[in-house]
Parts: C-alpha cells; structure tokens; sequence
C-alpha cells in the first residue's frame, strides 16, 4: 500500500525481501546499505538474534530522489527465513508493495526455495494480495558457489509469471541494485496505472 | 494494485498536524507521532529532531503488528494500548481505527493518567479524519472521473533517473 502524502509531496513504497533461511535476504539490504549516499540512507535497523539470524526483520529506508516532483522513499524489510518464524513473515508483508524472493542457488537449498514460494503465496493471499499479479522479482543468489544449479534448471522449477529474474553474489553486490530496480520499477509502473 | 493507497491531501494534513500538536501540548509531552499501522510516519510534534523517526515508525509498527499477532492468539481482537515504561521516558502507543498507530512519548513532567486521558480524545479526532480519507479513496477507486494522478506519466527514464543511470 504506496502511502502518498500530497502536502509534503512523499511517495513511500514498501519493498519486502522473502526467501528461505540463509538465501542472503539481509545480505542484500547490508550492502544496499553500504553503497548508498549517507545522506540518503537511514538506519539500518536489524533485529537478529545474538548469531546474527533475523528475529522479526531488517530495515532500511531509503531516500531515492524525486519523481514528477515527489520525493520517492523507499522502505526495505527482510523476512526472517527460518520456516518457524511463519507467524512473523506474515505480519511483515503487511501492506508491502512489492516483493523480492531471493532464491539460494545451491542445489540442495533448492526444496527450501520452492517450499518458501508456495509460502509466500499464502502469506500473500492472507494480506489480500496475490502473488501472480503483485510486483514481484525473482533474484538467483550465489551464483558464484560451486554447487550452484544451472539457471536453466532454477527457472524452470522458480519462475511462475515472467517476472523479471536476476543473477546475483549478493555479498559482492553483483545484482542487487539491479534486483532492486526491477522491483522499483514495476511499483512506479503500478502507480501510474492509479 | 490488491490495496486501497493511502492518499493523504494537504487539507487533511494540516487537520492531523494541528491535533497531534494539540495532544503534544495538552499531554505536556516530548514528542508525539502518528504512524501508519505499514510503519509510514504520517505526522509528528514536539522535539521529534531528537528521534530517529523512520526507525522509530517502522519498528512501532512492527510492534503493534506482533502484539495484534499475540492478541488473535489468545482470542482478542485486538490489544489496542502498549505502555514502555522507561528509567526517564515511557512510551505510551495506542490504535486507531484499522490503520492508525498513535505514539505518545512523554517523561516525569506528564503522567500515564493525563497521556492517557488526552489521547482517548485526540483519537476520536483522528477517526473521524481517518474515515473521510477511506471514504474518499472508496468513493475515488469506483468513481470513473476520479482525480488525475501526477503519476500516470511516469516513464521509465523517471525511474532509471532514481537510480543515476
């Protein structure tokens, strides 16, 4: 749910990292983080477990700039991926506008994957929204680990709709603004529809 | 897009402002904000340059929405007051409507009876603002001749600007 404030002219969208435990959720938005002006970014709030596991979320917000003279503010959360932390991943995706799964790469992570997308779906679908028509990106993380599966192979068990699908090394920042990006875009899109 | 968008004009901005100002002084408080039950901040007064309000927002919600998950758990609707009791400062957080987070953060020169007291009537005030926003954005998503979005030219240029492409 895209919050436009007309009096301060504020556009705020809410973009929520879903994936299965480890797949780099976190490590996505640390290096958003890390990369972004200073004046740009706020704090990045994690609320992890002494291991540094995420309890209830990561978040970041970020200022992008201006669109057609609003303020664009986005709002990055990370799900906690442990399948335990269901209750939680729910109340998260509450009013989200967009959705980035970050899938693991490796090949025995790949039941995890499809397990957290079917996941998903029903979380969506208990917020109201549909996972077939919600602006969504389908992130492939850990391209560079040596029991990464072939893409060809992750596609055809990972990707539902055409959605926009990223390669990434999420702790070298390869892909992730892209990943971003996608998503941000199909959001924008959303808002010019009304 | 599967909900409603919360479209808040200036009019109405100014309405909430002017309350929650009006909570600030009435409850002596040191800060007042209103939050959107998604974490958004709506409106804030008193010293909110002392807070990081983002923060603050998000994780209030994130608050609320675990205590909601707890009241369903046992059977309530909802658990519509939280009260943080601090060494200097308490925080006094309450619901309002379906969509509303209202967060009062006050020290020893208010007391929990008088936050309280104000509150309960500031949030009739807010209700009221809050169901002629619904109102509107219902009537406005069935109506064809609803307002023009600055929005519907958006082009992807605008976007990979964003990005400093």
């Amino acid at each position: 749910m895209t919050f436009i404030n007309y009096a301060s002219r504020e556009i705020n969208c809410k973009i929520v990292y879903y994936g299965p435990g480890l797949c780099g959720k976190t490590t996505n938005i640390q290096w958003i983080h890390e990369q972004a002006n200073p004046e740009k970014r706020g704090k990045l709030v994690s609320l992890a477990t002494e291991t540094d596991r995420t309890l209830f979320f990561d978040f970041l917000p970020l200022d992008m700039g201006t669109v057609k003279g609003f303020k664009v503010r986005f709002h990055l959360y990370t799900v906690p991926g442990q399948v335990f932390y269901d209750a939680s991943r729910k109340l998260i995706l509450r009013g989200c506008d967009g959705v980035i799964f970050v899938a693991d790469s490796q090949k025995p992570r790949m039941e995890a994957n499809i397990e957290s997308i079917a996941n998903l779906a029903t979380n969506l679908k208990d917020n109201g929204f549909d996972i077939r028509t919600i602006p969504y990106v389908l992130q492939l993380n850990k391209r560079d680990m040596p029991s990464a599966a072939p893409v060809d192979e992750m596609e055809r068990l990972l990707r539902f709709r055409n959605e926009p699908m990223l390669e990434a090394v999420a702790n070298q920042g390869t892909g992730v603004i892209e990943t971003l990006k996608a998503c941000a875009r199909q959001i924008l899109m959303e808002l010019q529809k009304g | 897009m599967a909900k409603l968008d919360l479209v808040m004009f200036e009019e109405e901005f100014k309405q909430l402002q002017d309350i929650i100002g009006r909570l600030q002084k009435d409850a002596s408080a040191k800060v007042v904000f209103l939050v959107d039950k998604n974490g958004q901040q709506i409106a804030s007064a008193g010293d909110v340059h002392s807070i990081d309000a983002t923060s603050l927002a998000s994780l209030t919600a994130g608050n609320v929405a675990a205590t909601d998950g707890l009241a369903k758990l046992i059977g309530e609707k909802e658990f519509s007051l939280l009260f943080h009791e601090g060494e200097k400062d308490n925080l006094h957080i309450s619901i309002v409507g379906k969509r509303g987070i209202l967060v009062v953060i006050f020290d020893q020169s208010s007391s929990l009876a008088l936050v309280r007291l104000r509150v309960k009537k500031t949030s009739r005030e807010l209700l009221e603002i809050f169901e002629r926003v619904e109102t509107r954005a219902q009537s406005e998503s069935s109506n064809t001749t609803k307002f023009e979005s600055p929005f519907s030219e958006i082009t992807d240029e605008d976007i990979d600007k964003l990005f400093g492409d």
